[in-house]
């Protein structure tokens, strides 16, 4: 059986088979190339762009001499610990709220000033709270990523199946089976959806965080680097957060296909 | 022995928004014996839905009483097991877990128990070697099964079916309905059967329940004669076709008099 199936398409070859990486890393390889030549020909200014040879050699310098390690601890600390927090207290208000009916009318006007208000209009105030060290950072962070993952949750809760929940009823199930067998399961799909806005927009604060009130980490690096007209550093912080910012998103959208194996149209 | 009984069942429906009642059941009154399977055929929207339900215990009702071995049923019981028309089962459990279900809410069974009996309801329906995959790796048709495995493995006095072929193909349905009867007779369990197929109904049951259309009343009872067990071949009896007929004039008689009043208004 397994023979045959592998045997289904036979004559592919090898750039048919990695078409996607092939042209993606080709459409990169150029890219770069263009830029490197511009920036040898003398068409870029040093002050308000960089070059991918000098972007290596400046991520060198601060990975060995200069503070690129420490501040990348630094920033993942606090994203660590703000988005493990939302996630635990996100998903567990968010179960409650989604299943007690008077808890969540009780919630509506709060959660949503909270959900329509951007937390970044937040951060001077937070900054006042906890000071410039790490715990208004990890409280940033923790804001940012806590409302996603609590919306998501809510919502995967109260939306239980209709013909699931007859179905148990008509076994004479209790509300904690009920709670336990079909509301529990059922919003997996939709925490993790919002796992993965949250470490989106988790990171969004973390940057901020750090840009406005902070004397370490990589978005401090990267405002220190405009402020101080050094664009190689700036590039440098940036790409740090970008590769991040993808290795998590990949991380949660896996995450998230995996538990929803079960649900045919993901 | 009687062993379900519906005695002058009504129900109405209110609209709300309307400010006005809708009469989906209209004092119907039915017995069903121990170990009768029966099927109601009716055309559609005329309470059959409705009725099942209520017998379920998922629907309150009014007027009228329905009770099991004498004892009024008002909600769920474990004497009880429905197989709905869309196959509601949890796609997040494999099909072994979908089957223990019921008897998990239930709670009637240790765990042992438990699993000898899913494991040979699995197998019943003829699904073992898929009791590791999930509801969305199956076909209707075993989907099906397993609704069906899940609802026997309650081991309930009563097995009640909405239209539980009716999503499928009419191939699959044919196999369904001999499946069905093949497991059936292995307990003759009482069966209330609901189906909008005339055809599905006689070759299935021991008595066919005729419901009018809106709002539904009883409109007569048939009394099936073939003896078990029965073969697909029944299907082309000159008999069978004649009882079909019958059911169909008197299901067609009703709805020109429906068109009748229709056209008087
Ligand atoms: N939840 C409800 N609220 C209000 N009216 C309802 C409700 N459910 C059913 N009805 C009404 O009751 C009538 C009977 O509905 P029911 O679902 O029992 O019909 P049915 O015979 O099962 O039809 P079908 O063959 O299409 O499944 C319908 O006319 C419908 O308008
Ligand atoms: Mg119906």
């Amino acid at each position: 059986m397994s023979k045959k199936k592998k045997s289904g398409r036979p004559h592919q070859s090898f750039y048919a088979k990695h078409e996607a990486v092939i042209l993606g890393s080709l459409s990169i390889v150029i890219i770069i190339g263009i830029w490197q030549a511009c920036w040898s020909a003398g068409m870029i200014s040093p002050l308000f762009f960089s070059s991918p040879s000098a972007i290596v050699k400046q991520f060198r310098y601060t990975l060995v001499e200069g503070t690129l390690l420490a501040d990348m601890k630094y920033s993942g600390t606090n994203f660590a610990i703000g988005f493990v927090l939302a996630v635990i207290t996100g998903v567990i208000a968010g179960v409650l709220i989604g299943w007690y009916r008077r808890l969540r009318l009780f919630c509506d006007p709060f959660l949503n000033a909270f959900y329509a208000t951007p937390r970044i209009a937040m951060v001077p105030l937070i900054i006042i709270w906890f000071g410039i060290g790490i715990w208004s950072k990890v409280f940033i962070v923790f804001l940012s990523a806590f409302f996603p993952i609590l919306v998501n949750t809510v919502g995967g809760v109260r939306a239980l199946d209709r013909d699931l929940l007859r179905a148990a009823k008509a076994y004479c199930a209790s509300d904690w089976q009920i709670f336990k067998t079909l509301a529990i399961p059922g919003s997996v799909p939709f925490i993790l959806t919002g796992i993965r806005q949250g470490v989106a927009l988790g990171l969004i604060g973390m940057v901020v965080g750090e840009m406005v009130g902070s004397s370490q980490g990589v978005g401090f690096m990267v405002a220190y680097g405009g402020q101080t007209f050094n664009t190689d550093t700036l590039f440098v912080g940036m790409i740090v957060i970008a590769f991040s910012g993808i290795l998590l998103t990949w991380l949660a959208e896996r995450l998230e296909r995996r538990f929803s194996r079960w649900r045919p149209e993901r | 022995m009687v062993k379900l009984s519906i005695e002058h069942l009504s129900k109405r429906y209110w609209f709300e928004r309307e400010d006005r009642e809708v009469l989906a059941v209209n004092d119907v009154s039915l017995a069903v014996e121990d170990g009768e399977f029966l099927a109601i055929v009716g055309p559609s929207g005329c309470g059959k839905t409705t009725l099942l339900n209520i017998v379920a215990g998922l629907l309150p009702y009014e007027e009228g009483t329905v009770s099991i071995d004498g004892k009024r049923v008002d909600g769920p019981g474990v004497d009880r097991a429905v197989v709905f028309q869309h196959s509601s089962l949890l796609p997040w459990r494999t099909i072994a877990g979908n089957v223990r279900y019921g008897m998990e809410m239930q709670r009637r069974f240790d765990e042992a128990t438990m699993r000898e009996r899913a494991d040979h309801f699995v197998k019943m329906v003829g699904l073992n070697g898929f009791e590791k995959h999930f509801p969305n790796e199956l076909s209707g048709g075993m989907q099906q099964r397993v609704n069906l495995a899940r609802a026997l493995a309650a081991d309930p006095k009563v097995l009640l079916m909405d239209e539980p072929f009716a999503a499928l193909d009419a191939q699959t349905r044919e196999f369904m309905q001999s499946e069905l009867l093949k497991i059936w007779s292995q307990d003759r369990k009482t069966v209330l059967f609901i189906t909008h197929q005339i055809n599905e109904a006689v070759y299935l049951a021991d008595r066919v329940a005729v419901m009018s259309a809106r709002p539904g009343r009883l409109k007569g009872v048939f009394k099936i004669p073939f003896g078990r067990p029965r073969t697909l071949s029944l299907k082309r009896d000159p008999q069978f076709l004649e009882i079909e007929d019958s059911i169909w004039q008197l299901i067609e008689e009703e709805s020109q008099k429906l068109n009748m009043v229709l056209a008087e208004k």
